[in-house]
């Protein structure tokens, strides 16, 4: 009873948000969509913390080669199953889901900044620069993303460095798009015409009335290049292209785990690629419910 | 529709086109220069500690790699212009044969994937964008969301595990079986082999256009014209036809032709996975084992095939659509 009635108080309190409730399904607690929003954020980024510190906790013995537990099916001890040598497959994992997290950190975050750059010169140098760079984002997305890596990989000698650089250089069009356009709607707003009369220099509007304005854009569509990042850098270590054979990559792990499909042993891959799936979306979770919170008109959708 | 207009348009398009691929020329020429990655190592292979340093420059000087990069760029850029693309290291035939054989069978492969996932992502989309908020809208669309979070290889590879490897329904690798002559190969083979991959790659393509034709779909139920019909009594399927379709289908069949990108770079991954004896297997390998020529003109190959998908898409919105043809006047 009065559990009833604590829960139409709240209701009461809510009413103005009933519309955007969402029902969990004790009925004590309701979160209106900000909070749940919230909620799914902080969940998703304590799953991701979890895989980062697992991956520095490990037992690393787990990964030495021990021929007498080869080829396990999952067990208790080892819930992915083991490989040829007898190396413990989640440990495994885990050591390739944290490369992917560095690789696609780096790789992102240098691909991030190259588009805050681009389009802001896109926008703020004049119509020449920004015709060039229009055409430089067609030249970008006129050959399709893999091609460009593979060509990269190649000038570089594969490699980390191959890897970063390939996925780094590839992925800054769209955002660099985004940009440009937010600022371009920027330019013409009065306070920036008054920041000009006053005198302000053109570099000084940008980093004081720009900048603040586009760095929202700019950290949610850096959070939303990891997903692609990750992607990308699994499936070119998958091509043979990015690491050695030695690290522990998801996309190494996978392709080492086609050689033994025919045998039955579908654990080799399946765990691996079912983790680098959860990740992904993890981000991707993150990312679009920063999206929701900062634009709260689109929210709704 | 003026004519002159379409030709003028078309002709503007072609020349940015030649620049394009022109600079993309350069860049990728500078970048294979840069390689450490020898030619003639790569030709020659293992037999490399057998060939004496003399042979080794004979090579080179056949090929004209002892000429500065300059020279060689130039001797380069006008045979292609000529249609010479020079000879595969690893296939030892014209690169220009190698890549028509091998783009053939991604054409196959590439085409059926690009079919299905346009209906099936569209249907898909219509369905989730009719049924907004309810439980279908949430399921396609949690699915979506999910398939465009999976690696593209790690999907193929579990429909080989289940159909291949566990149902015993298909071979597990290689577009043709092994050990029969190419002429040989008979057409029902040709499909065994090519629907797994083409499997993977329709539903890895599904939740880019199925997501946009939902999006699309619930703004226009959202319009004023919308709730005007309704208010007349339109209801269902007729109402989604009438005035739901019809505006959603052209942005659709856009978006399909602008997206050769993605289904290229996924063929590139199917064609690994199943070893379907495609361009994106050849691109894998002639990047493995530094085939320069080859790998040249993929790349450029690659360019113009998403050039084209782009061109088209542009050439559909503007000819097919009324409100913006080309040309017009107010």
């Amino acid at each position: 009873m009065q559990r009833n009635s604590l829960h139409s108080v709240i209701q009461k309190d809510n009413s103005y948000l009933s519309k955007d409730k969402i029902t969990f399904t004790n009925n004590v607690f309701k979160l209106n969509r900000r909070q749940s929003t919230i909620f799914v954020i902080a969940v998703t980024l304590i799953f991701i913390i979890a895989v980062i510190v697992s991956g520095y906790l490990i037992d690393e013995r787990k990964l030495e080669t021990n021929l007498n537990n080869k080829n396990m099916p999952p067990t208790l001890s080892n819930p992915f199953g083991t490989d040829w040598l007898g190396r413990d497959m989640l440990t495994r994992t885990i050591k390739g889901l944290n490369l992917s997290i560095r690789v696609g950190i780096i790789a992102a975050s240098i691909s991030a900044i190259i588009s805050l750059l681009i389009g802001i010169c896109a926008a703020t140098m004049g119509k020449y620069v920004d015709s060039v760079i229009t055409w430089l984002i067609d030249l970008f997305l006129g050959v399709p993303h893999l091609v460009i890596i593979i060509l990269i990989a190649f000038m570089l000698g594969g490699g980390l460095k191959g890897v970063i650089t390939g996925i780094a250089i590839t992925h800054w069009p769209s955002l660099a798009r985004i940009i440009r356009a937010e600022i371009m709607q920027l330019r013409s707003m009065d306070y920036i015409a008054i920041s000009k009369k006053l005198g302000k220099s053109n570099i000084w509007i940008t980093i004081n009335h720009i900048i603040p304005h586009v760095a929202p854009q700019f950290f949610v569509g850096l959070l939303l290049l990891f997903p692609h990042a990750i992607l990308h850098e699994a499936a070119i270590s998958f091509l043979g292209f990015g690491l050695s054979p030695h690290q522990p990559a998801i996309g190494i792990i996978l392709s080492e785990s086609m050689r033994y499909l025919s045998a039955g042993r579908w654990w080799m891959a399946f765990f691996p690629g079912l983790s680098l799936l959860i990740l992904v979306r993890a981000f991707d979770i993150i990312g679009n419910n920063l999206l929701l919170m900062y634009e709260p008109h689109r929210a709704h959708e | 529709m003026n004519s002159k207009k379409i030709i003028f348009y078309v002709i503007n398009k072609l020349i940015k086109a030649v620049i394009l691929i022109s600079v993309l020329c350069i860049i990728s020429f500078w970048m294979v220069k840069n390689s450490p990655i020898d030619p003639v190592r790569a030709y020659i292979g293992a037999d490399m500690t057998r060939v004496s340093q003399e042979q080794y420059n004979k090579i080179a000087n056949y090929w004209g790699l002892d000429k500065p990069p300059i020279i060689q760029f130039k001797n380069w850029f006008f045979s292609i212009i000529k249609g010479d693309f020079g000879t595969s290291m690893i296939y030892r035939n014209a690169v220009l044969d190698v890549i028509r054989v091998k783009f053939l069978n991604s054409l196959m492969l590439m085409g059926t994937a690009w079919f299905f996932s346009g209906i099936f992502g569209f249907v898909f989309g219509c369905i989730a964008g009719y049924f907004q908020n309810t439980w279908i809208d949430k399921i396609i669309k949690w699915f979506c969301l999910t398939l465009a979070s999976t690696p593209t290889f790690w999907f193929g590879l579990i429909l080989l595990i289940i159909f291949a490897v566990y149902l015993g329904l298909f071979p597990i690798g290689l577009g043709v079986p092994a050990g029969v002559l190419t002429e040989d190969v008979s057409f029902i083979s040709r499909l065994h082999h090519l629907i797994l991959p083409a499997l993977t790659l329709s539903i890895i393509g599904i939740p880019n256009i199925a997501l946009h034709t939902r999006q699309k779909l619930i703004d226009i139920l959202e319009s004023e014209f919308v709730l005007f019909a309704k208010a007349r009594g339109e209801k269902g399927i007729k109402l989604l036809y009438r005035h739901g379709i019809r505006n959603i289908a052209l942005p659709a069949v856009t978006l399909q032709f602008a997206s050769f990108s993605e289904i290229f770079g996924g063929s590139i991954l199917a064609e690994q996975v199943f070893s379907y004896p495609g361009l994106g297997q050849a691109t894998v390998q002639a990047g493995i084992r530094g085939d320069v020529p080859l790998l040249l003109a993929i790349v450029i190959f690659s360019a113009m095939f998403v050039f084209s998908g782009n061109l088209i898409a542009d050439f559909i919105y503007r000819i097919v659509d009324p409100r913006i043809r080309l040309g017009g006047s107010i």
